[in-house]
């Protein structure tokens, strides 16, 4: 049984906003029976973005992130909606049946993502339906795919087996694994959101003048593992990549020519400019 | 015979059409009326009656016809009647008075629409769904857009995803890869969002009259943007307007009617400011607001005189660079550059995938800019944050480095430049004593010395492409400020000295020059659409020959610079200088207000209400527009907001969802010469008419006929044209017509050009150049008369070649454009010590990401739900200033509280968003709020819309230029008091 899942590139995301503004052109005082019912104008963001910044002027990183309904395999939002008001179809997707869930807030607070909405004038809870509606008729994908510019959104329709594979082949993970909903919705390159990073500029002086240094090894090391590092570019500038946080601090061995030339301390609680460090 | 056949046949094919469509036979209803058709000379003739939507026809010359067509012989009415339609013929008999047609205006076009309607009634448009929707298609600022209807209403709007019967893609092999782009059309939100927009409450629904304002009487100029208004019927409204016209006019002369539009409009060829609205106002006269080169003012004002290329306001020619770039540049430098937020200008993410491509090839990538901003976030790479417009200073500091460590281009600069010598000698400190070191640069731009020194070894030893504007070579940003044309002036020398158009050195930034077919011509907005306006639009260049139509022109000498126009109120007098593309020196030409023997402005005729949002120290429309000097304010607008709600008469328009109109994404034509070469895809679009205009709400062409009606011009405006006929005439005339029939286009509603066979393209820009070639790009400018040797040798400058000290600015005395283009420190910035103890910030009001200017901003739409747009803070959308972390903590200011942004102009309120994305002492808000509304008394109190151009700067970024530079701006914030105790923070913090 082939069944849906969206696969999310958080790498390919740049925060244009499509999804979340043509999700609002589908349902946005528009309803589609049997699907769902009609969206307030503004209030609810069936498909939002999340925004991550790190570090500090002047090196910074900027990440995105699409959030949405999970279609959660194992729905916490299923268990507390009573009667049959949510439905898990054959496809997967979850259909929050805008008719038997009216008045059923408690369906609201049940959902760990926070990705449903309460409309007050409807009284009734609501999520992004994987364009469900749309689908049924023959699309082949999803509008917010279709609208996405840079090919952040993947709807992919394969049994769970093969799922269960390109998931393990393209390190995908999905959001809060620990609660145990079994959501749908992957995500790729999630560690942009999760991870953290060390920069810094190697500079040196020469004839009087303060120069950026190329071709400098710069190592993070954490209980003598080393766990990232990274050459300087032309503008003396390193970035270590991919760090996690945990409760001891590591140790940056600056190499330059063969030779360790400097060691420093970095706490890291957050993604981090540390600096120049002159040699 | 033969004519009697014809007039005979007309009434057979007026029974015909409406025995089989419903909507004709409804038309014959709309008026009874007796139409003779006739030689003047009576000797042949046949009249038609229609009753009660009943045609009766006879063979005879009626006493008292409604409407009188007549031709002068035999041999022209038959030529002209003959099916099917040859509007060449028909121009040519009325422009020749071999026939003509009396009667009522609006009988006489009625009639000639409803002949024109035996043809289109039958056109069929859309694909039908399955499901019973049908699909047509439309377009806009952003891209084109698939429209799914049912029952007369917009369901859902889509990109546009290409099938198999489409032209296919191009491909660019580069380093071993093969690149082709995705086939659909990328567009931004808000394209997405129209549909919002559309159904928005803010629409204007019906003609509206202040309250307190009294045609004959007290016209309480003093209350416009206080007073409330009463809605009035369409011929109350256009008879008051036409009314006025007739009155300055008679009583006044020539020049008391001024008409001021923004600088876009809703996308089309037909409905256009520089099409339908042209078209009807040179009918009439009018004093013209001009336009400065907004977004183009260094380029224009300034690299236009090192290099020429005054056709495109200054920027570089494009061609072959994406192909050019992806095989042989080494880096890229994003130079106020961010694509990502104003997709190039009307392209959607279409350069997006490229510079995608860039990133995986390698091709590495540095951000000049004060803002860490959209492009910068999503491909990486160096930061280099001067403080805005010390970048000329940069820039003089790279050009110091590269001579002092011989990292030039010698031979071009010897054989391809002049000026050298001098410029070098500025550089090194020879005369002033003061080297434009790396050291010297790093005190005023606030950039470390060593960062200068790098990237200009980087720059040097590596080939780059210069990434200078949001179209990589023009568009906003740093050509914006006070300093802007120093910066674009030294853009251009940088290139010089790097050996402008050798392999894998050129402008661009990938948004620009895709291997399209250059040759193939449909016409793009500015290419005058239906105007015949042969000098003030890109007509005649293509259009007019191609679409014989009756040419139009203004033959009012008084202009008014945009940016003067309150000073041209308020004051009785300003001067300006000339936006003229077609030469270096027309822009030396000045103008002054009142011109000699005009009459000053009595009307003010504005299209759409977006100055106060997108104008500087724009408190200054207020005071115009409450002015007694301004008798009579119309606004034609589809939105009720800005400064819409200080027009005595509001007449609304509708959106280009709700008529029809034909044109191609993102193709300018005119000063934007083949702007489509940012698109993957060529696209035309037949932009269909989806859903019948809200409330009372008519086409601006509509508008502008019953405009024409009242004044005797119908005829001369519509040609007995409907907008879907002037769409057909405008795809019979272009190179569509040749390749898809216009049955086929209609129905599926686009055609994509096709690329260029690979072997084809037009070659990469400058190579001619750097080659020492004639000219070989497919590019109609400079005019023959601008070469100075043979035509086609060398650029539009004097000397043919790049110029360090130009010829054209050592004639032309402006202090602040000396030839030799030294660093002047801004007059609204670093240096102005007195002004920055006052206000220590410096503001930067970019181009909007998720609106374009004020469209998609404000009117309800969904727009404003998105977070980086505006945010919601106590049930108010408020506009978005992003400040450093630093300075919102020396304020004591948190992420999401209220702050008033303020200076000596006025003070607006917006919602602080902390980041580290702005270098500490620059805060960034975006500069186009569709929304203004003042705390308390207009133009005296704060705004909480989110125009921060209220607080920029009137003054021109020269003395002798008409250059606006928004973003010299200083500023300080401080929490908004008024409500902080009280206020229930409902916005969501990012992080």
């Amino acid at each position: 049984m082939k069944k849906w899942n969206m696969i999310v590139d958080v790498a390919r995301c740049h925060n244009c906003y499509n999804c979340f503004i043509t999700t609002k052109d589908e349902y946005v005082e528009q309803e589609h029976k049997g699907y769902t019912g009609p969206q307030p104008l503004h209030g609810h963001s069936w498909v939002d973005m999340e925004y991550r910044e790190s570090g500090e002027w002047p090196i910074v990183e900027t990440n995105f992130r699409p959030v949405m309904c999970n279609h959660c395999d194992d729905a916490p939002c299923m268990k507390a909606a009573t009667g049959d008001a949510i439905k898990k179809r054959d496809d997967g997707i979850v259909i929050i049946d805008p008719k038997k869930s009216k008045g059923q807030k408690q369906i609201v607070d049940a959902c760990p993502y926070g990705a449903i909405y309460w409309n007050e004038e409807e009284q009734i809870p609501q999520a992004w339906p994987f364009d469900a509606h749309l689908l049924d008729q023959g699309w082949e994908k999803t509008k917010i795919e279709i609208s996405c510019p840079t090919e952040v959104l993947k709807s992919v329709k394969v049994t769970d087996k093969k799922m269960q594979q390109i998931a393990k082949e393209e390190n995908l993970t999905t959001l809060e694994p620990r609660m145990g909903a079994k959501p749908r919705v992957y995500y790729k390159n999630n560690h942009l959101f999760e991870a953290y990073f060390i920069a810094g500029t190697v500079v040196t002086n020469i004839e009087n003048r303060e120069e950026c240094l190329e071709g400098v090894t710069v190592t993070a090391v954490r209980n003598e593992e080393i766990i990232g590092s990274a050459v300087t570019d032309g503008f003396g500038e390193f970035k270590i990549k991919k760090i996690y946080p945990d409760a001891n601090s590591i140790t940056l061995k600056v190499e330059h020519e063969g030779k360790i030339v400097k060691t420093l301390g970095v706490p890291l609680e957050d993604s981090t400019y540390i600096g120049c460090i002159e040699i | 015979m033969y004519l009697y056949t014809l007039l005979y046949g007309i009434v057979l094919a007026l029974r015909f059409t409406a025995l089989l469509h419903p909507d004709f036979r409804k038309r014959l209803k709309e008026h009874d009326m007796v139409v003779q058709i006739k030689l003047e000379n009576n000797k042949v003739g046949r009249y038609y009656i229609i009753k009660d939507g009943k045609i009766s026809t006879k063979s005879a010359i009626h006493p008292k016809p409604d409407v009188t067509m007549f031709f002068k012989n035999r041999r022209i009415a038959q030529r002209v009647l003959t099916p099917p339609n040859d509007y060449g013929e028909l121009v040519h008999a009325g422009k020749n008075f071999q026939m003509g047609a009396t009667g009522e205006d609006k009988l006489v076009c009625w009639w000639m629409i409803t002949l024109g309607k035996l043809l289109s009634s039958g056109w069929k448009v859309g694909v039908k769904m399955p499901n019973g929707e049908t699909r047509l298609v439309n377009n806009t600022n952003g891209g084109p857009l698939y429209v799914y209807v049912k029952d007369g209403k917009i369901i859902r709007t889509t990109p546009i995803e290409l099938d198999n019967d489409d032209a296919p893609s191009w491909t660019v092999y580069a380093r071993g890869k093969e690149f082709r782009p995705p086939r659909r059309a990328t567009v931004p939100a808000y394209s997405l969002g129209w549909k919002s927009m559309i159904n928005s409450k803010e629409r204007n629904l019906y003609p509206m009259k202040r309250v307190d304002f009294d045609l004959n009487g007290e016209r309480n100029p003093q209350n416009r943007g206080k007073s409330g208004y009463e809605r009035i019927s369409w011929d109350e409204a256009l008879d008051i307007v036409a009314g006025e016209f007739k009155r300055v006019k008679r009583d006044c002369g020539p020049g008391a009617i001024a008409l001021s539009h923004g600088s876009h409009h809703n996308w089309g060829n037909v409905g256009y400011y520089l099409s339908a609205m042209l078209r009807f106002f040179n009918g009439i006269g009018f004093t013209r607001v001009m336009h400065n080169p907004d977004s183009w003012e260094g380029w224009y004002w300034g690299g236009v005189h090192h290099y020429g290329h005054s056709m495109r306001l200054g920027s570089p020619e494009p061609f072959g660079q994406v192909e050019d770039c992806l095989k042989n540049a080494e880096m890229i430098v994003f130079w106020s550059s961010d694509p990502e937020a104003t997709n190039g200008l009307y392209a959607g993410y279409e350069g997006t995938i490229r510079r995608l491509w860039a990133k995986e090839l390698g091709i590495k990538m540095v951000h000049i800019d004060p803002h860490w901003n959209q492009t910068a976030g999503f491909f990486g790479g160096k930061w280099i944050a001067p403080k805005p417009g010390t970048d000329p200073a940069l820039a003089q500091a790279l050009c110091h480095v590269w001579i002092e460590e011989d990292l030039y281009d010698k031979n071009f600069v010897e054989n391809r430049t002049t000026g050298f010598d001098e410029w070098a000698a500025y550089i090194m400190g020879q005369g002033d004593g003061t080297p434009k070191s790396p050291e010297w640069a790093a005190l005023e731009t606030g950039i470390p010395a060593r960062d200068i020194r790098a990237l200009a070894r980087e720059w040097g030893k590596k080939k780059t492409y210069l990434g200078a504007g949001g179209l990589g070579g023009g568009f906003g940003g740093a050509c914006r400020t006070a300093t802007g044309t120093q910066w674009a002036r030294m853009m251009v020398i940088l290139m010089a000295m790097q050996g402008l158009g050798r392999p894998g050195i050129n402008f661009g930034n990938l948004q620009q020059g895709a291997p399209h077919d250059y040759t193939f011509w449909f016409p793009g907005y500015a290419e005058g659409g239906i105007s015949g306006d042969l000098t003030h639009t890109g007509s005649a260049l293509v259009t007019y020959p191609r679409m014989p139509h009756v040419m139009s022109m203004n033959n009012c000498k008084q202009i008014v610079s945009r940016l003067q126009l309150p000073d041209a109120i308020l004051n009785g007098e300003a001067e300006g200088y000339l936006t003229d593309p077609t030469s270096m020196h027309g822009q030396f030409s000045s103008f002054k207000y009142p011109a000699p023997g005009h009459s000053k402005i009595q009307i003010l005729y504005k299209y759409g209400g977006a100055s106060i949002g997108t104008m500087n120290n724009s408190n200054r429309w207020i005071q115009m527009y409450q002015s007694e000097n301004l008798p009579f304010v119309v606004s034609q607008s589809i939105w009720f907001e800005g400064e819409t709600k200080f027009a005595d008469i509001i007449l609304p328009a509708c959106t280009n969802f709700e008529r029809w109109d034909i044109g191609e994404w993102a193709s300018a034509g005119g000063y934007g010469h083949q702007f489509y070469n940012q698109v993957n895809h060529r696209i035309v679009t037949l932009q269909a008419k989806c859903q019948e205009p809200a409330g009372e709400s008519k086409s601006d062409y509509q508008i502008f006929l019953e405009l024409a009606n009242r004044m005797g011009l119908g005829l001369y405006f519509s040609e007995g044209c409907t907008e879907l006929d002037w769409a057909k005439r405008i795809f019979d005339a272009s190179d569509a017509s040749k390749m898809v029939s216009w049955k086929k286009f209609i129905k599926k509603g686009y055609y994509a050009i096709p690329p260029d066979e690979p072997e084809a393209r037009a070659p990469t820009a400058f190579k001619w150049f750097y080659e020492g070639r004639k000219k070989d790009v497919p590019e109609p400018h400079p005019l023959p008369a601008d070469y100075s040797e043979e035509f086609q040798k060398g650029l539009q400058t004097q000397s043919g070649k790049i110029e360090f000290i130009p010829e054209s600015l050592k004639k032309f005395d402006d202090p602040d454009r000396p030839p030799l283009n030294k660093y002047m420190p801004s007059w609204e910035g670093t240096q102005t010590t007195d002004l920055l103890k006052k206000f220590p910030l410096q503001l930067i009001s970019s181009h909007a990401r998720y609106s374009f200017h004020t469209l998609g901003d404000g009117k309800d739409s969904t727009i404003n739900d998105i977070r980086d747009h505006r945010m919601l803070i106590d049930g108010y959308y408020y506009w978005i200033a992003r400040v450093n972390k630093s300075d919102a903590k020396a304020r004591g200011v948190k992420h999401s509280d209220l702050i008033t942004l303020h200076n000596d102009r006025g003070s607006v309120i917006c919602a602080a968003y902390l980041t580290e994305r702005v270098r500490p002492g620059v805060v960034q808000a975006y500069e186009s709020s569709a929304v203004y509304e003042p705390v308390g008394e207009p133009g005296k109190s704060t705004d909480r819309g989110g125009c921060v151009n209220q607080l920029t700067s009137q003054r021109s970024q020269s003395k002798k230029s008409s250059a606006m530079a928004p973003n010299a701006c200083l500023i300080d914030f401080k929490p908004y008091l008024a409500d902080t105790t009280t206020r229930n923070t409902t916005a969501e913090a990012h992080t």
